[in-house]
């Protein structure tokens, strides 16, 4: 198990290194440049700026600067942000997007795991009704309806909570609207995933045998049904969790949240070749652990699975 | 094998809703079992072999399925009328079942300790370590070897032949009176059907429990079996000593039936008999012998009217017009 874990560890290196490399000279295909702006810059100012983030350099050259840049985990000067360093950014807006993240997707998995229990207990009657109505509306209303919703509601209209800022301004509260949002499409995947592998299992012959042996109805889901049925649940953590952190880039906007999802979007359309590759590094390396959690849990569930 | 009764299955029908209608999987099945006794049912698939030995604990999915008529009588009660905590009481402790597919009835994510005891425990109020010493005395019965070492494995770690062994050893701990038995051995290859059964033979021989084996194999029957019901389209035909009955088969089914095993006794370079056609649909069956379309005796009233049941010595039972007079 530990070796499994240190060579998973060690197989991020060389995933790294690939998408790095390919999203390096992705970006530099792309049209325009940090500088292009509509407004022509005065030559002799662009040749200093191009100077000044070594962008005068042949193109391999500047590759290998990079490489070497990263390797001391110095990932640049933003081109944009001119006074904040990429590494700023990320320090400041990571914490920020984790903790929204964390919560939205234990916020999904708590509850959708409880409604899917009920739902698949309750096959065709009113609660299944109900849990699967709201799976649907979850699943097809997009975050940017979602979120200003609650904020015309709960934070105008209501005034429950705070409308949008964060932790920073407003304490804990503010955490609550956004998280709820962000949570919505993946409590309600996480919901209609576990029904219906609750269901699956609820068939099989060895609930049949768990059942013939007089076992009570609530002992068996508990002990005989949830492990089997939480394996596909566990499987959908690792895209979920890399996809909750970067989909937040539309609750952090609607939300006004100064995490890390806006500036990677703002990156992008700004060619901030440096912070988009800061970006893709740091999300890179999230997909990749959550991943390999995934599979530690899954080896942890099903005996069948050993590691070696 | 004495002549106490223990339990007793009065005209039970068990029927099922689909789109088509309705599917009589089981119409009035009636039978005896005794103390002690090993009972076959034999029949084709979807003969209602299975559907009864699950309504008998009361464990038909439901919807589509539902039991609709009939009792069972255990130690004085009615298993279907029972509140579910006394049928759970029931279940498992007193009434106990294997099923057909060792492969995925043990459940494949706990370990057998955890499955064996948690079984124990329940029924018998044991601890946990006495229970865990039961269990392993019965992996041992089931001939197991080094059970105090395999108990704590998981099922991916047993074979087939030896898995249904761990279910025999968990549907046997609690002493039941009645092992149900549904296709143990459909499952698993030949060499390995004739240990369990035997197995099985002699472990409920030593404790007494009596037997309802659910097979398609007469040859199983006959080994071991003391008494026969043959089913066809959710009722019993023909039901009797099975020495009897495969001596001097009374209904057209069962004579086909005994005519299609191949016999090594008997020098015959003849094709093996088959019975012609196939097992009627029992969606919305009409009153009349679901046998007649296939059956070489065929009379006028069989397509008319179910026979009644006509009673021989021994308590041997048939249902076909050839024995029984038209009433009019």
């Amino acid at each position: 198990m530990a070796r499994y874990f240190i060579r998973r560890a060690l197989s991020l290196i060389p995933t790294l290194f690939v998408i790095v490399t390919l999203s390096f000279f992705l970006i530099r295909l792309a049209p325009g440049g940090p500088f292009a702006r509509e407004k022509d810059v005065p030559e002799f100012i662009l040749q200093n700026l191009l100077k000044r983030y070594h962008m005068d350099e042949p193109l391999g050259k500047q590759y290998l600067r990079y490489l070497g840049d990263i390797l001391r985990w110095d990932l640049g000067p933003s081109f944009r942000y001119r006074d904040l360093s990429v590494n700023e950014i990320i320090d400041k807006g990571l914490p920020v997007s984790m903790t929204l993240g964390v919560t939205s997707l234990v916020l999904a998995v708590v509850s959708g795991i409880a409604v899917g229990i009920i739902s698949a207990l309750k096959q065709n009657k009113w609660p299944d009704y109900v849990a699967v109505s709201i799976a649907v509306i979850g699943i097809s209303v997009p975050l940017f309806v979602m979120g200003p919703i609650l904020q015309l509601f709960v934070g105008m209209r209501w005034k429950i909570l705070p409308m949008g800022q964060w932790i920073s301004v407003h304490g804990i509260k503010a955490i609550i609207l956004p998280a709820l949002t962000l949570s919505f499409p993946y409590f309600a995947y996480i919901a209609r995933l576990s029904r219906a592998s609750i269901l699956e299992v609820l068939r099989s012959d060895y609930i049949r045998t768990a059942r013939a042996k007089g076992l009570k109805e609530s002992m068996v889901v508990w002990k005989h049904v949830l492990k089997g049925a939480l394996l596909p649940v566990v499987t959908y953590l690792g895209p979920a969790f890399s996809g909750i952190v970067v989909g937040s880039v539309v609750v952090e906007t609607t939300f006004l949240i100064p995490g890390i999802g806006r500036p990677f979007v703002q990156s992008a359309l700004n060619r901030d070749y440096t912070l988009i590759m800061g970006e893709v590094i740091v999300y890179s390396v999230i997909l990749i652990f959550a991943n390999l959690v995934v599979d530690l849990i899954y080896g942890l569930l099903d005996p069948r699975i050993s590691y070696k | 094998m004495t002549d106490e009764v223990i339990l007793q299955v009065r005209d039970l029908k068990t029927y099922f809703t689909v789109d088509e209608g309705v599917v009589k999987a089981v119409d009035g099945v009636s039978f005896d079992l005794h103390k002690g006794e090993t009972l076959g049912i034999v029949g084709e698939s979807g003969s209602g072999k299975s559907v009864t030995n699950l309504s008998i604990i009361n464990m038909i999915p439901n919807p589509p399925g539902k039991i609709v008529g009939g009792q069972v009588l255990f130690s004085g009660k009615d298993l279907l009328k029972i509140p579910a905590s006394e049928l759970r009481h029931i279940r498992g402790n007193k009434i106990s079942m294997i099923f057909q597919d060792p492969m995925t009835s043990l459940n494949p994510f706990l370990k057998i300790s955890t499955q064996m005891i948690e079984t124990i425990v329940l029924h018998q109020g044991l601890d946990k370590k006495a229970a865990k010493e039961k269990a392993i005395e019965m992996l041992k019965l089931a001939g197991i070897p080094a059970p105090e070492k395999r108990i704590d494995q998981y099922p991916h770690q047993f074979s087939g032949g030896m898995r249904q062994r761990v279910m025999i050893a968990m549907g046997l701990s609690c002493n039941p009176e009645i092992l149900i038995a549904d296709e143990p051995t459909s499952a698993l290859d030949v060499t390995i059907q004739a240990q369990i059964l035997e197995l099985m033979q002699e472990l409920t021989k030593r404790l007494g429990t009596a037997v309802i084996l659910i097979t398609h194999s007469l040859g199983v029957v006959a080994g071991m079996c003391d008494t026969l019901c043959v089913m066809y389209a959710g009722r019993i035909v023909e039901r009797g000593k099975t020495d009897d009955i495969f001596e001097d088969p009374k209904h057209p089914y069962t004579q086909g039936l005994i005519r299609s095993v191949p016999r090594l006794d008997k020098e015959n370079a003849d094709r093996l008999y088959s019975i012609p056609g196939q097992p009627p649909n029992v969606i919305d069956l009409p009153d009349c012998c679901p046998f007649y379309p296939r059956c070489e005796k065929a009379k006028d009233i069989c397509k008319k009217k179910y026979p009644p049941v006509t009673g021989f010595e021994n308590g041997r039972a048939v249902s076909c017009w050839l024995y029984a007079e038209e009433t009019k």
